[in-house]
């Protein structure tokens, strides 16, 4: 379960552009949720990732894994128990290394980067099975420098890297967003699959409207740093399309947007 | 033919150098000055542990953890004290220009009588008559390669990797759970190691400690980089590693061309400084024309 608590974040204190994010902002995810996050931009939704990730401190506030205070734990080592995919398609993977690399990488996790060798041989049998479920033909591309990819099979290995190894946290930054249509749907199935499977607690920030509804069980809509819009369960089936739109328009246009 | 034996020996021993460079420049990404004090440093050490009578060959590891430790000091500066990457090793630099004349004890120290890496009893058994004009040049292609190979593992174990991915894209390394300040510190210190150690070699080559053999180290070692990432990008069965060693030799061979058309030998900096220049330039044009390439397809 993951809490956050009071949580207060200003972005330049003390000057002239000081600006308010979260004053008090509570949040609460239980174990198995997967929860999609929509908003106007400057909402929150980017700042709150960072946050449970630790890339930004935060003013005030405390954020508990399963009770456990991490608000002063490092970015690097809260990232031992979540998997993140960006929205930039080369943040999650190294493009100057091949296919096979990353892969190695990435199943390192949570363990010690030692002298062994780079590459278990004994492993690719099954990054090729895990590449193979993709259908994007990658399972022939073992030896492919990462960079020579398109950004739809790059973020399909990013995805396939962050979920790699047992984890506590999927964390979805907006990772369609950077896609062609076609491609963002293949990403999302493929999102979809790997969390139902897994039963990985997920928080995903989204700009489309339709995967918050179609996805994930939980649904939150955040503006000016707060949650505006909370629907679980069935209460989240029964919401349509139309019906976030709407509330999205009244407070997009209440800002001038 | 003495001309292409020094050519060699000199390229061959500046590529260790560039090896660590290597590291640093195009993995890391750091521009790291450190090395115009390291490579002195090591150079200052072997010439005071010949002279205190250590043996030759006991310097090579001794010089490596040296240039090792004040790689990590350089690393400990930029990502502990926040310090932008350049400032960093000119820090370092500056102050190994001090730490060096204190190892030394003095700006010059010359070992024209003690026992070196190419000169003793057991090196002299081998090349014995005709031969031992190429002793030089076979130890040091033979550290060379030993190095290459070292290095080669190296970043081929799975610590080598997360050196690659930190270089590659840092914000992997985070999402890996690793603290990528780390894997920066132990890349500059392996780097700084392998300059050291090139120091190492070339004061026993040249047989004394000069204070100024370092300047301008890091303009050589980008040199050499350059010239060999880029000239065979192409070839893909070149190992980059073996392309930064033979880049090494080739810059040597420019400059010992330049100073044989009739440049004197204190124009040796301006020469390495226009070089370097040119490859730049050269470098940059050629990337442009890659990538033109690349967008036509």
């Amino acid at each position: 379960m993951l809490t956050l608590n009071k949580i207060t974040k200003h972005y330049n204190p003390g000057s002239v552009n000081e600006l308010c994010l979260f004053d008090g902002f509570d949040f609460t995810v239980q174990d198995g949720e997967f929860v999609a996050i929509v908003g106007s931009n400057g909402s929150g939704k980017t700042s709150l990732l960072n946050i449970i990730c630790g890339s930004i401190d935060v003013d005030g506030g405390s954020i508990l894994v399963n009770g456990r205070d991490i608000t002063q734990k490092k970015d690097y080592l809260r990232h031992k128990n979540i998997g993140r995919v960006y929205q930039d398609p080369s943040k999650g993977t190294c493009p100057h290394m091949t296919i096979l690399e990353n892969m190695s990488l990435a199943d390192q996790k949570g363990r010690r980067y030692g002298l062994g060798r780079g590459v278990n041989k004994s492993r690719i049998g099954f990054y090729r099975e895990l590449l193979a479920e993709l259908g994007l033909g990658l399972e022939e591309k073992l030896h492919t420098q990462v960079g020579a990819l398109s950004g739809g099979q790059r973020q399909a290995v990013a995805l396939l890297m962050s979920t790699m190894t047992p984890i506590d946290f999927l964390i979805l930054d907006e990772h369609t967003a950077a896609l062609d249509p076609k491609t963002a749907e293949t990403i999302m199935e493929l999102t979809d699959r790997i969390v139902t499977e897994k039963g990985v607690t997920t928080v995903m920030v989204t700009h489309n409207l339709r995967y918050a509804i179609e996805y994930g069980n939980r649904l939150v809509m955040m503006h000016e740093g707060n949650i505006i819009l909370d629907a679980k369960g069935e209460e989240k089936e029964k919401m349509r399309t139309e019906e976030i739109m709407d509330i999205f328009n009244r407070i997009s246009v209440e800002c001038g947007n | 033919m003495a001309l292409v034996l020094s050519v060699m020996e000199q390229g061959l021993i500046y590529a260790v150098m560039a090896l660590g460079m290597y590291i640093t420049y195009k993995i890391l990404d750091f521009p790291d000055m450190t090395v115009d004090g390291s490579f002195p440093m090591g150079a200052a050490a072997a010439c005071i542990l010949i002279v205190k009578g250590v043996s030759p060959v006991l310097t090579l590891p001794v010089c490596f953890l040296g240039g090792a430790f004040v790689g990590m000091l350089t690393g400990l500066i930029h990502v502990k004290l926040k310090v932008r990457d350049l400032l960093s090793g000119i820090i370092m630099m500056t102050a190994l220009y001090t730490v060096n004349l204190r190892i030394a004890g003095q700006a010059n120290l010359p070992i024209y009588n003690q026992n070196t890496i190419f000169d003793n009893a057991f090196v002299n058994g081998i090349f014995t008559g005709g031969l031992s004009a190429y002793k030089t040049v076979v130890i040091i292609f033979l550290i060379a390669m030993v190095s290459k190979c070292l290095l080669d593992w190296y970043l081929g174990t799975k610590s080598g990797f997360l050196l690659r991915a930190v270089g590659d894209n840092d914000t992997i390394v985070t999402s890996l759970g690793q603290d990528k300040g780390m894997v920066k510190i132990v890349g500059l210190s392996i780097a700084n190691g392998l300059v050291a150690m090139s120091g190492c070699v070339f004061a026993q080559q040249q047989r004394f400690f000069d204070i100024s053999v370092g300047t301008g180290t890091a303009v050589i070692g980008l040199a050499s980089v350059i010239i060999g990432t880029s000239l065979f990008r192409r070839l893909s069965f070149l190992q980059v590693t073996t392309s930064v060693v033979i880049g090494s030799v080739i810059y040597k061979g420019c400059v010992a061309l330049a100073v044989r058309m009739g440049m004197a030998a204190s124009d040796l900096k301006l020469i390495t400084a226009a070089l370097f220049l040119a490859i730049l330039v050269l470098g940059m044009e050629r990337k442009k024309k890659v990538k033109a390439d690349a967008d036509i397809k």
